[in-house]
């Protein structure tokens, strides 16, 4: 072990220079242009009239050993605040006996306002709670969602998360539980957005706040929504229950627009990074310059909208893919998510209603079966996507795969009953009258 | 007498509604908007259907911010914008101001703050991460060290808009990966099978959950020196790390053994090509603080390729995908080993089954 000497022979940070640790690595991070962390953490070492100066410069002094021994040093542990079980990450240091004051340095994730919308009063507010009883190091925002306060005393837990929550902010979630989610932009400034992300948000995760707060699910549950398949909040890789908005109908065009795009850009650099780039071939540029488009083929994969969104729109009839499954590597490898359900119509409160309730059938679904430690694409993987699709009372669609089986090792002496179902199903979506009726 | 102390219950408000935080003129035109462009790289302004014009101004952040400077920003928002602010999911900042003269003086008053003003459009944007030696008990690596380090590099690329498509860079502190897929991600790669400190796993380790952690079966109960302790098959052992973090006497990283590797090609928006998951280019590079030099070089050899080769639109995976892994290695001098077959469940499928080649 290599410590510094300054470092090794304190007993107690106090935060005055005389007592500072050294920091001949991090200081190293102090230099050019990008926004050093390593200064933000100085500034709050060297707030000698605040609380938390000694826990930071015993932090830096952890940090810079770190950084010089290639190692981390924080163990976790249980704590927690009354009521509530999860939402606060436990750090208590390895290394406690040379930087006393960071020995303990927990975080409390707390879930930030849809679309992580502030004004500067709510931000000062939240900085004021966090100096009172934090270390003033806040990270906006951590992986999950969460707004990561970091760097609380098990102490103060208790008195920082009363203090959030009676400015209207709730704890995240942690472990095996409903996790915090993340909802895009959206139809707050983004003119791609398919449905109400704060809407659909809001009332997914409201509703389920007991698996948050008192975590009693096998794994870890995440719901994110996106408003169009360009996916700002990576629904797709990080999600169990990726929300993603899409359109039914044609997408709309403005063929003045296009002309005009066509007309500053040139002919042959818009026919070869939009038409010869939409994924299915679903477009043709007329020789007029105005836009011919196959919507049948069309993916609504977002190409040729973020090229030119003045010219090109979504349609009217707007909703959200729903695609299950996707996590990292733990245990059997990445997993993507998978269409599941491929026009969940997003418009009226009944519509949202429906959400709720399907999203609630998911998690009884995944609470009964679900293996301990196993994602639901675990258990998608390990029943099979037909089991999986008759315990959430989801029929089968063309659209959930790329192609149809090929192995023939399947047993299929009901092949023509579910035929029949099949046709019984599109008869009535069509809206016949139907004989098992 | 005396009496418990009364605690609070919580008020279970879960998910605060954004609305009383969000800028009148988004919260005008919710679900309204027409179109958008971008005047300069860093600014966006979009138009409403009603005709209302917003420009939004996004700034980088270090991510880990201390309040000071999270009140330099509201400084900045207060004085330049309209005290209206939102965070991307990738931890840049944004401002809205509701009239075009806004945004110079607000991109200047950023600027000069040492914030710089870049990461829309054809740019590479903040890099999404983990915790890494700061808070995580697991970590391999920093993260918020190598971001620094990378970002003072990529500066320029940020501030500007000159990449074939945007480019996303995520780092992770292990390989659990929390950090996310990327079009480059800078992850942990473990390269040596746990050391066990026999003495504590029967105290700190529920064994059966240890085992059954273990993706390759590698792991098995034992005793040893008369103690229940658990072993580990080290020729099954992938070296994943797995078993660490429900088991910490099982120790995965070392100040040697713990490696940086380098995977490209990862997206999740679904434009023109489906989402894709990142694949390895470079492995076994040293975990090297404070600026980590040789990944910072393995991360431009990779753009540099890609800002010179690429059409426009093409993001790094689907630049790939046309010129071929062959080209790519080539073009980049990167070598190509038995270490890049996959040889995972479904490995197959990631090999070329067709007599498609290139030379």
């Amino acid at each position: 072990m290599s410590l510094d000497k300054t470092g090794s022979d304190r007993a107690q940070g106090n935060g005055t220079a005389a007592d500072q640790h050294r920091t001949p690595l991090l200081d190293q991070l102090e230099s050019g242009p990008w926004p050093s962390f390593v200064t933000g953490l100085k500034r709050l070492r060297d707030a000698s009239d605040k609380p938390y100066a000694p826990m930071m410069n015993d932090l830096l002094g952890q940090l810079e050993h770190s950084y010089t021994e290639r190692l981390g040093f924080w163990k976790g542990g249980t704590v927690s605040v009354f009521g509530y079980g999860g939402g606060v990450i436990p750090r208590f240091s390895e290394v406690a006996d040379r930087f006393p004051a960071s020995k303990e340095f927990h975080t409390l994730r707390i879930q930030p306002p849809a679309g992580y919308h502030y004004t500067t009063d709510l931000l000062r507010q939240l900085c004021d709670v966090w100096e009172r009883h934090g270390s003033g190091l806040v990270a906006l925002h951590g992986q999950s969602g969460d707004i990561m306060f970091q760097g609380c005393s098990t102490e103060n837990v208790q008195k920082a998360f009363d203090e959030f929550n009676a400015m209207g902010f709730d704890l995240g979630g942690a472990g095996p539980a409903l996790r915090t989610s993340m909802s895009c932009v959206g139809h707050a400034r983004c003119e791609m957005s398919c449905y109400d992300e704060v809407k659909a948000h809001r009332r997914v995760i409201n509703e389920f706040l007991d698996e948050m707060h008192r975590p009693a699910l096998p794994y870890k549950f995440k719901f994110k929504f996106s408003g169009c398949a360009n996916d700002c909040v990576n629904a797709i890789h990080r999600s169990d229950f990726a929300v993603i908005g899409t359109w039914r109908d044609d997408m709309k065009v403005d063929q003045a627009e296009v002309k005009a795009y066509v007309a500053r850009v040139g002919r042959k650099y818009a026919i070869d990074h939009v038409i010869a780039m939409c994924p299915t071939r679903a477009l043709s540029l007329n020789d007029d310059d105005t836009l011919d488009v196959d919507n049948r083929s069309c993916v609504r994969c977002m190409h040729c909208l973020n090229v030119m969104p003045k010219a090109l729109s979504p349609g009217d009839e707007r909703g959200a893919s729903i695609l299950m499954g996707g996590k990292r590597a733990l245990k059997i490898g990445d997993l993507m998510g998978t269409m599941i359900v491929p026009f969940f119509r997003l418009e009226t409160d009944e519509d949202f209603d429906r959400l709720v309730e399907f999203a609630r059938t998911v998690i009884d679904f995944f609470a009964e079966n679900a293996l301990e430690h196993e994602r639901i694409g675990e258990t998608m993987d390990r029943i099979g996507l037909p089991a999986f699709l008759e315990g959430i009372g989801i029929e089968p669609d063309p659209n959930m795969v790329n192609h149809p089986r090929t192995s023939c090792y399947v047993r299929t002496d009901d092949f023509t009953d579910e035929a029949a179902k099949y046709f019984e199903r599109k008869a009535r979506e069509a809206g016949l009258d139907v004989a098992a009726d | 007498m005396s009496t418990a102390e009364q605690l609070r219950h919580p008020i279970e408000s879960g998910v605060p509604d954004p609305f009383p935080f969000m800028h009148p003129v988004l919260k005008r035109n919710y679900g309204a908007w027409a179109w958008h462009d971008r005047p300069r790289p860093g600014v966006l302004r979009h138009v409403a259907k009603s005709g209302e014009e917003v420009w939004t101004v996004r700034a980088g952040t270090q991510r880990q911010m201390d309040v000071f400077t999270i009140r330099t920003l509201c400084d900045i928002a207060d004085r330049f914008a309209e005290g209206y602010v939102r965070f991307t999911t990738r931890s840049s900042i944004e401002f809205m101001v509701s009239a075009a003269d806004k945004v110079a003086p607000l991109v200047d008053a950023l600027t000069d703050a040492g914030f710089p003003v870049g990461g829309t459009g054809n740019s590479v944007t903040m890099i999404s991460h983990t915790q890494g030696w700061l808070h995580c008990d697991i970590p391999g690596t920093d993260a918020s060290g190598v971001v620094k380090s990378m970002m003072d590099m990529l500066h320029e690329e940020f501030v500007r808009e000159e990449m074939p498509n945007r480019v996303h860079i995520t780092t992770s502190c292990c390989q659990i990966n929390c950090g996310g897929q990327g079009d480059i991600s800078i992850n942990v790669q473990y390269t040596k099978p746990p050391k066990i400190n026999h003495d504590l796993v029967a105290k700190v380790c529920e064994r059966p959950a240890v085992v059954a952690r273990c993706p390759v079966a590698a792991i098995r109960p034992a005793m040893v020196d008369g103690k229940p302790s658990l072993e580990v098959d080290e020729q099954k052992c992938v070296c994943c790390g797995a078993c660490y973090p429900p088991c910490p006497p099982m120790q995965i990283n070392g100040a040697d053994s713990t490696k940086i590797a380098v995977w490209v090609g990862g997206k999740h928006s679904n434009a023109r090509s489906k989402p894709a998951f990142h694949k390895l280019v470079v492995a076994n590079l040293p975990n090297n603080p404070p600026r980590w030099p040789e990944v910072a070089e393995v991360v431009r050899t990779i753009l540099s390729t890609y800002k010179a080769n690429a059409k426009d639109y093409e993001r790094i995976g689907e630049w790939i995908e046309r010129i071929g892994w062959p080209r790519f290695f080539e073009l980049t001098g990167f070598a190509f080993t038995r270490h890049h077959l996959d040889t995972w469940t479904g490995a197959r499928k990631t090999m070329n089954m067709s007599a498609h080649v290139r030379f």
